[in-house]
């Protein structure tokens, strides 16, 4: 058996189902072996289609995704989706070949440093010396990938190891002195957050994608005592969009019952969240009101990083809520909630309604047919906040996109890795003309594989958030972002792939639009003309608080006390 | 304000680009850094000088946990022995200069190494203050070289810097 081979038997016994990958030189001992393995391979047609597309996998599935690419260029085309990958915790597991062994270093053919490139970007990686030792690698690399905070580990493995004569062993053991993950919440500080909980006047449940897998959990306690909830971007569906409990999303765009009962609160548990800087504003003026702050958090790291924290705790957050569950009593928050619930009652999420076909109501009237009842995949701008803010998904591993990098382009890929996780699942990809044209040589992936993914692109020929921020905070000075004049027609471009291309440029003819796409057999590319000159609100402008929320564009304004 | 940290780790490849790149990454302020083997093979040390406050301090070592090749971070904030080596070359024209060297390398209890016709290398051992003085009182002599080890420490007492203890990670 060659090393190719073991490695792919090693994969095998993690489980491994998909690969996503792009062939070359340097990885084609393993293409070679891959022709007789089990293991369904998805050519990609960019490797970044594929890290995307892996990383959405994981994400929709639950499991680990699988990318891989040759040396050189081919890894070095992965570095977007494993920082993509590290900043939004997903598992993922990128194999990579690499020049043999006695060239590595003297700059050989399609030869690039991918392991000193990517250690910043990985929560782990490998270059693979030894062929017998590919079974330890591999092992440790899907452990330490799915465990603890899961991340993106990356092995590197020379041409020659690939094609050596494997003589080891499969059964290795696990051996990682330095990474004990602490999964259990420590018992004193779990009472003690029970009883800053019980004692608040005004306190909040913050959950961000660390609590994906915690749902029903999550979902129980909430009930349980009565507590409002709050997810974040990477949070959306860990606790239910339709639920009564839910106030909606924090931060820069989010709701403003979301971030004034953030802004008021006395007591704050937030599980499985980082407070990236899009969700806190200015950290100084972030919750003034909060004597108590309770973190829970797997990675030791983030408490304590950006905001002050009272109770620590750190643990797997399904773990946490299990036991916070045991101690739960309903709190009495009836006038807490009668503030909230002004809020929210005053602010819901809304849009002024323009002639123009806008963004927004695309979004809507897709959730309405629907019933929510999707996995939603986002690009990254003006769109990506619409499909947060207009379709609540009430389920959790539904709703994808790029949080902690924002990379635009995710949207396709993240489409087709949803798809192939969960074939029986209806996937829309909410895109923008700018995002979906970083990536759009998957349409051929999609056409390859039969992929009944309906993409949905709200084109307001212009890069949309850019230009937003330009006109509030650049004198509308729009520096290079109108993209119209040069857009290609979408739908024919679908069409020229063989993909059904729908148009539609009349605010008349959005219910046949939603319609049409969702009946059609098959993937869809629908093209959705859209008001230009829409902002995405609230807003928060960065480096701001709750305080100086814009609830509708300055020209229309209405300034809101926190 | 400085601290002393140590650190074991597996002496993997590329393990001391991890730290470093770590704190390039995340603009943590490094002073010195010294790495060696241990008595047990695999093991390696590093002893790293850092300045910052608190807070930073508090990252540098729940960041550096997060490494999956440390094992053990200790910062040496009990009573702990801190050594440097280093090694001054210094010009000494006439007789009369390398007697005046001569006396601050007994003063300093350092050792002369390497004696040539116009130069001598001498070697210190102490705290990076006692080394920082042992230089600047050559300095009027001509240095013409320095190399120094970065600071090197262990705790007093029992305290050892274990290799099984559970340690937080992610």
């Amino acid at each position: 058996m060659k090393g190719a081979e073991a490695l792919l038997k090693a994969l095998e016994r993690e489980g491994v189902e998909v690969i996503f990958g792009h062939p070359g030189g340097a990885i084609m001992p393993t293409y070679d072996a891959l022709y007789d393995s089990p293991i369904r391979h998805i050519l990609v047609r960019h490797e970044q289609g594929g890290v995307h597309a892996a990383t959405a996998y994981a994400r929709a599935s639950g499991k680990v995704g699988v990318v891989m690419a040759t040396s050189g260029p081919g890894a070095l085309n992965l570095v977007t989706g494993l920082a993509d990958a590290m900043m939004d915790s997903t598992p993922v597991v990128a194999i990579t070949g690499n020049v043999p062994r006695a060239l590595i270093g003297t700059d050989a053919f399609q030869e690039a440093d991918v392991t000193g490139v990517t250690m910043p970007i990985t929560k782990h990686n490998y270059l693979v010396q030894d062929v017998n030792e590919i079974p330890r690698v591999v092992k440790e690399a899907f452990h330490i990938a799915a465990t603890g905070r899961p991340g993106p580990v990356l092995i590197d493995i020379p041409k020659d190891v690939q094609l050596e004569e494997f003589t080891g062993s499969f059964d290795v053991v696990l051996d990682l002195p330095g990474y004990k993950p602490t999964l259990m919440g420590h018992p004193k500080q779990i009472e003690r957050a029970l009883d800053a909980l019980e004692k608040a006047e005004r306190p909040i449940l913050m959950v961000g994608g660390g609590a994906q897998h915690a749902h029903a959990e999550l979902l129980a306690f909430a009930e349980k005592t009565g507590l409002p909830v709050i997810t974040t971007l990477m949070g959306l569906g860990a606790f239910p969009g339709n639920h009564p409990l839910w106030l909606g999303m924090p931060g820069m765009h989010g709701t403003v019952a979301a971030n004034r009962a953030i802004h008021h609160a006395d007591v704050i548990l937030a599980i499985g969240l980082r407070f990236d800087d899009r969700v806190t504003g200015k950290v100084s003026r972030f919750a003034p009101h909060a004597h108590t702050i309770i973190h829970v958090d797997i990675d030791p790291a983030e408490i304590g990083k950006v905001v002050r924290t009272h109770i620590p705790i750190v643990g797997d957050s399904r773990l946490v809520l299990k036991e916070l569950l045991k101690g739960a009593k309903p709190l009495r928050l009836a006038a807490w909630w009668r503030e909230l619930e002004e809020w929210r009652t005053r602010y819901p999420l809304r849009f002024k309604p323009k002639p123009h076909l806008q963004s927004q109501e695309v979004i809507r009237a897709f959730h309405e047919a629907t019933g929510g009842h999707a996995i939603v995949t986002t690009g990254v701008g003006q769109h990506q906040m619409f499909a947060a803010q207009f379709f609540p998904v009430t389920r959790p591993r539904s709703f994808l996109t790029s949080g902690g990098l924002g990379t635009m382009g995710v949207g396709l890929p993240f489409a087709i890795g949803a798809k192939i996780a969960r074939p029986e699942e209806l996937v829309l990809d909410f895109d923008g003309d700018g995002s979906f044209q970083m990536t759009l040589q998957e349409l051929a992936t999609v056409v390859k594989y039969k992929l009944d993914v309906k993409i949905v692109i709200l084109n307001n020929g212009y890069l949309g958030m850019v230009r937003q921020w330009q006109d509030l905070f650049h004198a509308k000075r729009y520096s290079e972002v109108y993209l119209a004049d040069s857009n290609p027609d979408f739908a024919r471009l679908a069409e020229a792939y063989g993909i059904r291309g729908i148009k539609v440029e009349r605010k008349e003819d959005l219910r046949k639009g939603v319609e049409a796409v969702l009946n059609a057999d098959g993937p869809v590319v629908a093209e959705f003309k859209v008001y230009h000159e829409e902002g995405v609100f609230p807003m928060i402008p960065a480096g701001g608080a709750a305080e100086d929320m814009i609830i509708e564009h300055p020209a229309e304004r209405e300034e809101v006390e926190a | 304000m400085r601290h002393v940290i140590s650190v074991l780790v597996q002496d993997h490849p590329r393990v001391l680009n991890r730290i470093t790149g770590l704190f390039a990454r995340r603009g943590f302020n490094l002073e010195s850094l010294a790495v060696g083997t241990t008595h047990i093979p695999g093991l390696s040390r590093i002893c790293l000088v850092v300045s910052g406050d608190d807070h930073t301090l508090e990252q540098v070592e729940k960041q550096l946990n997060r490494l999956i090749e440390v094992l053990k971070v200790t910062d040496h904030a009990e009573p702990h022995v801190e050594r440097e080596l280093c090694l001054v070359k210094v010009h000494v024209a006439g007789v009369e200069e390398r007697l005046a060297v001569k006396d601050i390398q007994e003063a300093f209890r350092a050792r002369v190494v390497d004696v040539a016709q116009r130069s001598l290398i001498l070697e210190l051992t102490g705290d990076s203050k006692k080394v920082d003085s042992f230089i600047e009182a050559l300095r009027p002599y001509g240095i013409l070289e320095v190399m120094r080890t970065g600071a090197v420490a262990m705790s007093r007492g029992e305290r050892t810097l274990k290799v099984r203890e559970k340690k937080e990670a992610v």
